[in-house]
């Protein structure tokens, strides 16, 4: 076999264990010739798309893409991944634009009741939320306890109306509550803990809680200042309204008992809240954007 | 006498030296012209800074803790990364990086402008414990951002460095006011390398970027890093048709 084989091929010569020879075939004609396509390949390549430095410019390529400037006029630059992306957005906002015209002429409450416009709210609502608010009001606008308000609920601490939702999204918020742990003593802030339980039906210790209201309405405590004499809140400020059951820096449902819950209260007056920044999304997203965002929050089953 | 690649293929010396002149060839012709066209590839915008002391340290720690191999910081001129990620980045946002964190991995998200999209303490608590609030990541928490002091001592040193990869931080009057032309007296003021470690405390105590103002942490310059990515450029007052003739 080896004598037949070293017969017919051209070998390297190297034989290893007497008859284990290296041929030195020629490259197939099949790949010897695709290698010549690829570099006329490369020329078209070259001239079709910029390619070649030449001094401190380069040669463009004669493809063009034609694209709308600033100005609404038409423009054309050569092919780049910059002029494809410009011509793409603009194609896209294009296919779009029926949909968000018909948006913005409709009043917010008419938005939803049309089936067509009312589909494409949903998805594009859903990319959006995703994209922008989930990381903080969480999958599906739930929120999370002592960091980010639930979206779902009807209690809202700037107001649910489809213009305020609008304007929190617009604008961002801040809110603030002083930590009145520097300015009360422990027992104190126990007894407004205690009163402020009993606002929302929670059990609490009642010789504390008239001790507590009494602060609450006077001027040590002085509570009914953002809180209200009713301590309903006042969506003006952001402050929240404290006799229903919905909590958001105080995690009273997380308490495992009536004391627990009292504490999570004390925590909150004590530390005061200098956390609850919303960013404000006027930059990052577009005023129709904006509107589709706020039709769909106030739709996640809270809006008023 | 015909020249045959056998002669190439045999001997490891003639066989190193072309291909080693077949990829220079890529190189000068990819690369090096790249230096010679800034005119042409770095966008002429407003506001690109240097990072403040705080900022670049909060850099060193972005670096320190391996941030890049998850997280790029460079979106490409796609429509799908410009609808997610922001409008794409340019040459110029990076030319104070030394090195670039462009990457060229995404586990997480991109991050090139990321500063501004969420509250401080969502950045404090994503990054102590990132599925308290992102259930589905996979990014492992970093609780000890928030407990270390960040060592200021060196910060002078870091800055003294990175001027001489041609960062115009300011060691003497005459590049101070060189900085006042270029960037106004505001943003001049952060770049003086002799007040390093004063700016950086000042900013911390304003920005209070973890929450507690009582001490510099290594979170709050992670977090103040993280706030000002992608921020600096104000695309409002750019016109998208002069970016594409940087191309």
């Amino acid at each position: 076999m080896a004598d037949k084989s070293s017969s017919l091929v051209q070998t390297t010569g190297h034989v290893w264990d007497g008859d284990l020879q290296e041929f030195n075939n020629p490259l197939p004609v099949w790949w010897t010739y695709t290698f010549y396509a690829t570099m006329v390949f490369a020329v078209v390549y070259w001239l079709i798309y910029p390619s070649w430095p030449v001094g401190k410019s380069f040669l463009p390529g004669m493809s063009h893409v034609t694209y709308k400037n600033s100005a609404g006029q038409d423009e054309s630059w050569h092919w780049n991944t910059r002029s494809k992306l410009l011509k793409e957005m603009q194609d896209a906002d294009v296919a779009q634009k029926p949909y968000f015209d018909k948006l913005a002429a409709l009043p917010y409450d008419k938005i939803a009741k049309d089936p067509d416009l009312n589909s494409f709210m949903l998805s594009a609502g859903k990319s959006l939320f995703s994209d922008n608010c989930a990381a903080c009001h969480q999958a599906g606008g739930q929120g999370k306890i002592g960091f980010f308000p639930n979206l779902t609920d009807d209690d809202w601490i700037y107001g649910g109306s489809y213009d305020k939702i609008n304007e929190t999204i617009t604008d961002g918020r801040h809110g603030y509550m002083p930590p009145f742990g520097e300015a009360l003593e422990a027992a104190q802030i126990d007894d407004l803990a205690n009163y402020v339980a009993t606002l929302s039906g929670l059990k609490a210790d009642a010789a504390k809680a008239s001790r507590g209201k009494e602060m609450f309405h006077g001027q040590t405590g002085a509570c009914y200042y953002c809180h209200g004499d009713n301590a309903k809140g006042r969506q003006d400020i952001g402050s929240a309204n404290l006799t229903d059951k919905v909590w958001l820096w105080a995690d009273v449902p997380g308490a495992a008992n009536d004391a627990g819950k009292v504490t999570a209260i004390a925590k909150v007056i004590a530390s005061g809240v200098n956390k609850g920044v919303m960013p404000t999304w006027k930059g990052r997203l577009s005023p129709q954007q904006i509107k589709l965002l706020t039709v769909y929050v106030h739709e996640l089953g809270g809006g008023k | 006498m015909s020249f045959k690649h056998e002669k190439i293929e045999t001997n490891a010396g003639i066989l190193l030296v072309f291909t080693m002149i077949a990829i220079s060839i890529g190189g000068m012709v990819e690369i090096a012209p790249l230096f010679f066209m800034k005119d042409k590839t770095i966008e002429k915008v407003d506001g690109v800074r240097p990072y403040t002391p705080l900022e670049s340290r909060g850099r060193d720690i972005y670096v320190r803790e391996g941030c890049y191999l998850c997280h790029s910081q460079m979106i490409r001129p796609f429509r799908d990364e410009q609808l997610r990620y922001g409008h794409y980045s340019l040459a110029a946002e990076s030319q104070y990086d030394h090195p670039f964190q462009w990457g060229s991995k995404r586990t997480g998200p991109d991050l090139a402008r990321v500063g501004g999209k969420y509250s401080n303490e969502w950045q404090v608590q994503h990054l102590l414990s990132p599925r308290s609030v992102v259930p589905e990541s996979v990014m492992p928490n970093y609780p000890w951002l928030l407990t270390t002091k960040l060592d200021v001592s060196d910060v002078g040193d870091r800055l003294r460095a990175l001027r001489i990869t041609g960062v115009p931080y300011s060691a003497n009057q005459e590049e101070y006011q060189h900085n006042v032309k270029k960037f106004g007296e505001k943003v001049a003021d952060t770049l003086v390398i002799a007040d390093a470690q004063k700016n950086l405390v000042a900013q911390a105590q304003e920005g209070n970027y973890d929450g507690d103002r009582s001490s510099v942490s290594e979170m709050d310059a992670l977090v103040a890093y993280l706030q000002v990515l992608g921020t600096m450029v104000d695309f409002s007052k750019v016109k998208p048709e002069d970016l594409v003739k940087f191309r």
